[in-house]
């Protein structure tokens, strides 16, 4: 099974359990510090594990980031504030990239 | 619903695939990031009660501090659970949030509890890390090396816990 917070992806690959954890990337398993999230979440998953009786099967884990919801937005934001610069960043990246390859 | 609560109104949870697609092409890449999917799932029901005498297993798609470079599909001891892991290399959210309390994306101090508790029978002598920037189909020979670790630890149920 799995404990993941990429839902979609997750659910596109197919697997046949996944508890999703509604956090940012990075803390599937609960709050850093926080160790009765973490063992309350694994309970979670223990159970999911236990009652699941087709493939596919997903429970949302009912614990919510306590540091708001602002990281929906701003992971991977793309709008006029940074577009030029994503697109710097990438014409810089295929440079380097190509200068590597023709150096062997 | 209310006009108001429509307007403000969205998906529960994010879409990586989207969102990962809008900022690479914000980067010039015009070719999306093709995404593993698959038709049929594999699935085995586990039998009431169960679960208190399974052995558990832990999948990461993080590595210990110092691991040789290029990463490759590795096993490491399970107890004591490593007091850090290197992820600076991996797409997590690096501004909401930190990587600091291994507990947050690696439950073995969580799985050791819960066989205090009697709730599990015992956790796999190995924890599995899996590197993630690569292929497919060398995800794939990653799985078969961890499937015959799994067999050789007579691990019973596998917990993939991908940061």
């Amino acid at each position: 099974m799995i404990i993941g917070s990429a839902r979609d992806i997750v659910e596109e690959c197919g697997v046949p359990r996944l508890l999703f954890v509604d956090f940012p990337l990075g803390n599937p398993c609960g709050e850093p510090g926080n160790v009765e999230m973490q063992a309350e979440l694994l309970d979670q998953a223990l159970t999911l594990l236990s009652t699941a009786v087709l493939p596919r099967t997903t429970t949302q884990s009912p614990f919510r980031w306590s540091g708001g919801d602002d990281w929906r937005e701003m992971y991977m934001r793309v709008d006029d504030s940074n577009r030029e610069a994503l697109l710097t960043a990438g014409r810089e990246r295929r440079a380097a990239q190509a200068a590597k390859r023709a150096n062997g | 619903m209310s006009r108001e609560h429509a307007s403000t109104a969205r998906r529960t949870f994010v879409s990586y695939i989207d969102k990962s697609r809008e900022f690479y092409a914000a980067h010039g890449y015009d070719k999306p990031y093709q995404w593993a999917t698959h038709d049929d799932v594999p699935f085995a029901p586990l039998s009431s009660g169960a679960l208190a005498a399974l052995r558990v297993g832990v999948v990461t798609t993080t590595f210990p501090v110092g691991a040789p470079m290029p990463k490759q599909v590795m096993a490491i001891p399970t107890s004591p659970t490593p007091e850090a892991m290197f992820t600076a290399d991996l797409s997590w959210d690096k501004d909401a949030t930190h990587t600091n309390d291994v507990g947050s994306f690696l439950p073995l101090n969580a799985l050791h509890a819960a066989v205090e508790r009697g709730t599990i029978g015992s956790v796999a002598p190995r924890t599995f890390c899996v590197p993630t920037q690569y292929s497919q189909r060398q995800t794939r020979e990653d799985a078969v090396a961890i499937e015959s670790w799994c067999r050789e630890d007579d691990v019973d149920v596998v917990v993939l816990v991908p940061l």
